[in-house]
């Protein structure tokens, strides 16, 4: 058995521009699905309040439904289902495709825990604040967007920043989705040189960089933007 | 705030607005769901032959099921060892010992920073390379050390939350009876928070059987993997295997939801612990839940 090897950081560094283009694409991935759920997720939430059954239904049904579907299978369906089998495609290049149904999928999975804070949020704000909005004469959509909703997202910053943090982690299941982040590089370098500490523990080391100062960032914006009741 | 008070009782134009709304929204559903159908259709992929297997014994028996079993075998003997990770870990972090709370605290936030895929490729790839022989770790074995790992460290933090939200005099009452530390914590604080994190745990076990599914990457025998890995790749029908075990994974953790709900609502009204039900914690940071570190 030879020892060197186990200590050896070495390979993090000849890797290390592939390595940093497998996290670029962690960041990219993230970002662009986070702001497509975040959007999602809102109008979901405000089908789940609003005073059409059909509406209300509607958008419990995809919450319960999604929500309780394993990501890997929602990327199985969106890469190898509706991309290969149906042949919907974003584009003919197979690198943009794949992002943008890698994508698609986390989005999508991603928005029914956005909708659930966000109702939860709503839940916080009391009583009180719709019944002014009411008696000054709002309509459903002026409360919601003036002031149930603003003061629903300040006291869910702490939850939506979990949820970040939850989709940067997710992000390395696209590896079913045929697109390649820092867990498929990290992945290869097993193969390539042995899974050993070091490899596991740069790769531990990048994501906790991306998710460790998320969390501070919420923690710190939740305190500052606290709704006072 | 309940949402009906969103908007009023609605008067007799509102009602009219309301239903004209109804069935706008409906008829919009409805387009939806046929540009779906009539596109599925388009594909084929509606086609009897793609959908019969299912109506078959040995579908269910061949396949499905002992996909199931597998599933099911990863996610009740993960859940277990992650319930005995997390009790340890989350006393650990009360200790009294700072050693012992510096190093449980490194360890729960180490696993929760990082994503349990890559904690899963390094326990399969890991000993092997470790211990210089060519044995890789059983895909079974990968996937339930990853899930215990990952959700023992967020069930440490249930634990610590549930044991906190005994209120203080609980503690100090036994301590003036003269009971011991241990005894304290066995006979008076675990009891009552065991109440108040049940559903937070049960939540729990929602992920922890989701991420099951993660065995498809490194092909463990689970009901993904029998199901649209060896299954569906005989007959080709890869969507409607799709559709049929997504509905089976929600069904499942529908019931396991209502439970952690009924669960909540029972120790809400408990009158056996001092503690309310405490929630699921925040990710790595985002609470303060690292202050301790």
């Amino acid at each position: 058995m030879d020892t060197s090897a186990l200590f050896d950081f070495s390979p993090l560094v000849q890797e290390l521009d592939k390595i940093l283009l497998g996290f670029w694409a962690t960041i990219r991935l993230t970002l662009t699905s986070a702001v497509i759920a975040l959007v999602l997720g809102t109008i979901l939430v405000a089908m789940r309040v609003a005073p059409t059954p059909v509406l209300r239904w509607a958008g419990a049904a995809y919450v319960n439904v999604v929500r309780n579907t394993p990501l890997t299978l929602v990327l199985i369906l969106c890469a190898l289902g509706l991309s290969d089998t149906m042949q919907l495609t974003f584009s003919g290049d197979p690198t943009t495709n794949y992002f943008w149904w890698a994508v698609a999928g986390l989005a999508a999975y991603t928005a029914t825990f956005v909708c659930e804070a966000l109702r939860s949020g709503i839940n916080t704000v009391s009583m009180g604040q719709a019944e002014a909005a009411r008696a000054i004469g709002l309509t459903f959509t002026q409360t919601l967007r003036l002031v149930v909703l603003p003061q629903a997202f300040r006291t869910v910053i702490s939850p939506l920043g979990s949820i970040l943090i939850a989709l940067a982690k997710n992000t390395t299941i696209v590896i079913v989705a045929s697109y390649l982040d820092a867990a498929a590089q990290m992945k290869q370098m097993f193969d390539d040189y042995g899974g050993t500490i070091p490899i596991f523990l740069g790769f531990a080391f990048g994501y906790m960089v991306l998710t460790l100062p998320t969390g501070f960032l919420f923690g710190w914006l939740a305190k500052r933007m606290a709704v006072a009741r | 705030m309940s949402t009906n008070v969103l908007f009023d009782a609605p008067g007799p134009r509102a009602r009219l607005r309301n239903n004209a709304l109804t069935l706008l929204s409906a008829a919009v559903l409805l387009f939806i769901a046929y540009l779906v159908i009539s596109t599925l259709g388009e594909k084929g992929q509606l086609d009897a032959d793609k959908w019969e297997p299912f109506l078959r014994g040995d579908t269910w028996t061949g396949f499905i099921l002992p996909g199931l079993v597998g599933t099911l075998q990863a996610a009740v003997v993960a859940a277990v060892l992650a319930v005995v990770f997390g009790v340890l870990f989350g006393l650990g972090r009360l200790s009294d010992h700072r050693v012992i709370r510096v190093v449980c605290g490194g360890v729960v936030e180490f696993f929760r920073a990082i994503p349990l895929l890559i904690l899963i490729f390094f326990v399969q790839a890991g000993p092997a390379t470790l211990s210089g022989y060519t044995m890789s770790v059983p895909a079974f074995w990968a996937v339930v050390i990853g899930l215990t790992l990952y959700n023992g460290s967020v069930l440490a933090e249930i634990v610590r939350a549930g044991i906190l939200a005994v209120p203080k005099g609980q503690s100090e009452a036994a301590y003036a009876i003269g009971l011991r530390k241990s005894q304290v914590m066995r006979l008076v604080l675990v009891p009552q928070a065991t109440t108040a994190m049940m559903p937070a745990i049960v939540s729990q076990m929602v992920v922890l059987l989701k991420d099951t599914a993660l065995g498809w990457i490194i092909a463990y025998e689970d009901l993904l993997n029998a199901g649209l890995k060896q299954f569906a790749v005989n007959y080709g029908n890869l969507i409607p295997s799709a559709i049929v075990l997504a509905l089976i994974y929600v069904l499942i953790n529908l019931a396991l939801g209502a439970l952690a709900h009924w669960l909540e609502r029972r120790s809400r009204r408990s009158r056996t612990s001092a503690a309310g039900p405490v929630a699921a914690p925040p990710a790595v940071g985002a609470g303060g839940a690292t202050a301790t570190l």
